[in-house]
């Protein structure tokens, strides 16, 4: 059976590591080497210092994930694999926008801002910096949006993502 | 407690591993190193290049069952090992290589002989570690062995910066390695090799599909147990050899690309494949959707992320073979007394049909050219199928694998995933230094024996008696046949030259013969076997002989061309 055929679906993986220098390179370079796609990727420290989580989007199919965690979890570096994917989560993502801000547009544009709960977080004659917080859905809409005032630049951060705790949980 | 330098405890850490031999190359970012080893009961094994220090220290693991050791310098040295590695990476064989490193503050700085040697090695090892400070020494030696050696084995490569191996630090070494992150599981699931048993119990036709992991996991009494107690017909990938004694009458050869017809056909034909420490690779598979068409798959293996990745199964077990078929014979003693040979009869019928029908075949005419398979038949005789067999890789490798009857696990040294030519040479030099006691013969290739053959100087220094058979054809010999096969006969750069390789074993201070003619193999081959000596055996074979059975790439592994 050819493994690569299966039907796509975008996975969300969230993976503790050693915070360590190159253990970043050795999970992206599994990646790479053994031909997987990365959609995004974001990576921070943990409450723990020793421990960072890296979170990754990753387009494929279901055989294909279960061969990108198994070999997640070979890295020695690598604590734990989760994929998020099909339980409740918190993700977000956040971008800077860049958007163009002509004399006619300031007034829709601070329109559009308020209605998705966004900030200006800079400001000039000629242009807004907008942060946009939320899902990818999120942040594509407004993008879209602003599309024709027209983006000067844009920066996102790549997905992050907690699960959800279950509700009525006893601490 | 006393403070040693990093040199020191360097060596203490390989004491306390019981090292007794370190295959490696000095230079000025290990010379710390060098002085403390030199001074110590630890045996160095100068080489004469990196790559074989490290195919070496692969020998050695593959024919002791013992970690493997090389220490080299940095920058060029380093890179020299990437091949070597890269073999054992591919093998699954457990070596660790140390680096020498620039000192600390000139890393990153392009400094004389400097690489990112752990950068460039991220994906040919199992893990590897820079050692940043000299209290960490320990700690990463100690992990370095643990990792080399447990679960599915693999290289380990620590990077020593020459300045953390001059500063001093305490030395304790620990009783046990715990790795919160890395914890294989040995332990099979019971439910399902419960399952596993209960499916071969039913089976009509099962065929046991071993590999590389039978030998690391030290599991072959186990399988020899399990198959002869349920009578089932075994098969081994090159890995495996020796995992199963092939003069039982349960044992079909080798399968694959270059398998027997009789192991391919069973594959074809099982009901149910239980494959056992083996990873599905591509020359095992052929073409992949039409591997083993009408069998339910058991698949038993340490490594989780070898199930379900080229194939998939429908048993799949995680854990260490040797466990698993303790486990599975534990069930068999458990059934009541079936006559298994009787029951199984049919199906052991066929196969002895294929074997009768398609043997493994070759022509040799007194008069004519020496066949190369005559001459591995004739080494196998006359060593009693005891000897260590380290190969190079092409036809050599195959012949030696199909006509070498092993019948003992750790005695085939043979670079199977990375296919790495001039590995032979040093791998048998290694062989014969972990077992002393042994014949060791290196069955080789007129091209691959010139990849590492300044290794002669080494054998002939330690005194190795190893013993290397070049099956001298003139020829690249499998790129050859495939050219001959698959390229209307366009020989592109195939048709290799060599030296003298009788002047050229004399000039080293080795024992140099050639055998011309048919009836010169056998005194050649007794001669080399009666001098304590390195011997180079230049078996002048036919040239344009090809490797039967042969699955062109692609095609169903039932799919083979014949003699
Ligand atoms: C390092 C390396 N380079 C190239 C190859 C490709 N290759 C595979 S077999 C082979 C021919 C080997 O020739 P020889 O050693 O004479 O063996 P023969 O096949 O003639 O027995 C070559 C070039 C390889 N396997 N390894
Ligand atoms: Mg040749």
């Amino acid at each position: 059976m050819d493994t690569r055929e299966a039907p796509e679906k975008r996975h969300t993986l969230s993976i503790l590591v050693d915070n360590e220098p190159g253990v970043l390179a050795r999970v992206a370079g599994l990646f790479s080497g053994r031909n997987f796609n990365i959609g995004s990727l974001s990576v921070a420290e943990t409450t723990d210092p020793l421990v960072s989580r890296i979170t990754i989007v990753v387009p494929g199919s279901e055989i294909i994930l279960e061969q990108i965690m198994k070999q997640l979890r070979k890295l020695i570096n690598v604590h734990k694999v989760i994929d998020l994917t099909d339980q409740p989560r918190v993700e977000r993502e956040l971008a800077l926008i860049k958007v163009k801000g002509k004399n006619g547009d300031r007034a829709e544009i601070l329109r559009i801002v308020d209605i998705f709960r966004c900030q200006v977080v800079d400001v000039s004659p000629h242009d807004y910096t907008v942060e946009v917080t939320g899902d990818q859905d999120k942040i594509e809409a407004i993008l879209e949006l602003f599309a024709r005032f027209g983006i000067i630049e844009i920066a996102k951060s790549g997905v992050t993502a907690l699960p959800r705790s279950k509700k009525g949980e006893k601490k | 407690m006393t403070a040693y330098t990093g040199a020191k405890i360097f060596v203490k850490c390989l004491e306390a591993e019981n090292v007794d031999l370190v295959f490696g190359y000095p230079g000025g970012a290990v010379i710390d190193i060098y002085h403390e080893l030199d001074q110590s009961d630890i045996r160095h094994i100068l080489v004469r290049h990196e790559q074989a220090a490290v195919h070496a220290a692969d020998g050695y693991a593959r024919a002791s069952g013992k970690v493997g050791v090389a220490l080299v310098t940095s920058g060029p040295g380093a890179t020299n090992t990437v091949t070597g590695i890269a073999s054992a990476y591919m093998d699954s064989i457990p070596v660790v290589v140390f680096t020498g490193q620039v000192p600390t503050p000139l890393i990153g700085n392009d400094a004389f002989q400097e690489v990112d040697i752990v950068g460039i090695t991220r994906p040919c090892t199992k893990h590897s570690f820079m050692v940043k400070d000299t209290k960490d020494l320990v700690k990463c030696i100690s992990r370095a062995f643990h990792l080399a050696r447990t679960g599915r084995p693999g290289p380990v490569l620590v990077d020593l910066p020459k300045d953390i191996m001059q500063t001093a630090a305490d030395f304790s070494y620990p009783e046990k390695v715990f790795i919160e992150s890395y914890q294989p599981n040995y332990a099979p699931h019971q439910g399902q090799l419960r399952k596993a048993f209960d499916m071969i119990v039913k089976a009509n036709r099962p065929l046991i599909y071993g590999g590389g992991g039978i030998i690391s996991a030290r599991a072959a009494d186990e399988l020899t147990t399990f198959a002869r107690r349920l009578s089932i017909p075994v098969t081994l990938t090159l890995m495996g050899l020796g995992g199963f004694p092939a003069d039982d009458p349960l044992w079909l050869g080798m399968l694959g690309m270059h398998g027997t017809y009789r192991a391919n056909m069973a594959v074809g034909n099982c009901d149910l494949l239980i494959a056992i420490g083996a990873r599905f690779d591509d020359r095992v598979t052929g073409k992949i959707d039409e591997f083993a068409p009408n069998a339910k798959i058991i698949h038993i293996d340490i490594d989780p992320s070898s199930i379900q990745k080229n194939i998939q199964v429908d048993v799949p077990v995680v854990g260490d073979c040797k466990a698993a078929l303790a486990k599975l014979n534990c069930f068999a003693d458990g059934l009541n007394g079936r006559n298994w040979a009787e029951i199984r009869s049919e199906w052991l019928g066929i196969i002895q049909e294929w074997k009768s029908t398609r043997p493994l075949a070759y022509c040799q005419t007194l008069d004519g050219a020496i066949k190369p398979q005559c001459v591995v038949e004739a080494i196998h005789r006359l060593t009693n199928g005891e000897a260590i067999i380290a190969t190079e890789v092409g036809q050599n490798q195959m012949w030696a694998a199909q006509y070498y009857h092993f019948n003992s696990p750790n005695s085939f040294l043979s670079s199977g995933g990375l296919g790495c030519m001039g590995y032979g040479l040093p791998a048998s030099i290694g062989g014969q230094l972990a077992r002393p006691d042994r014949v060791v013969v290196n069955i080789a290739g007129d091209g691959s024996i010139q990849m590492n053959i300044q290794e002669l100087a080494t054998a002939v220094h330690y005194n190795l008696p190893v013993k290397i058979a070049i099956l001298n054809n003139g020829y690249l010999g499998m790129v050859r046949q495939w050219q001959e096969l698959f390229k209307n006969r366009r020989y592109a750069s195939t048709n290799i030259t060599a030296p003298d390789f009788v002047r050229v074993a004399e000039a080293y201070g080795a024992v140099g013969l050639r055998a011309t003619r048919p009836n010169e193999v056998e005194p050649v081959i007794r001669r080399a076997l009666e001098i304590d000596k390195p011997v180079v055996m230049d078996f002048v074979v036919e040239r344009e002989e090809n490797v039967y059975p042969m699955v062109p790439v692609g095609q169903p592994i039932t799919k083979m061309l014949l003699v």
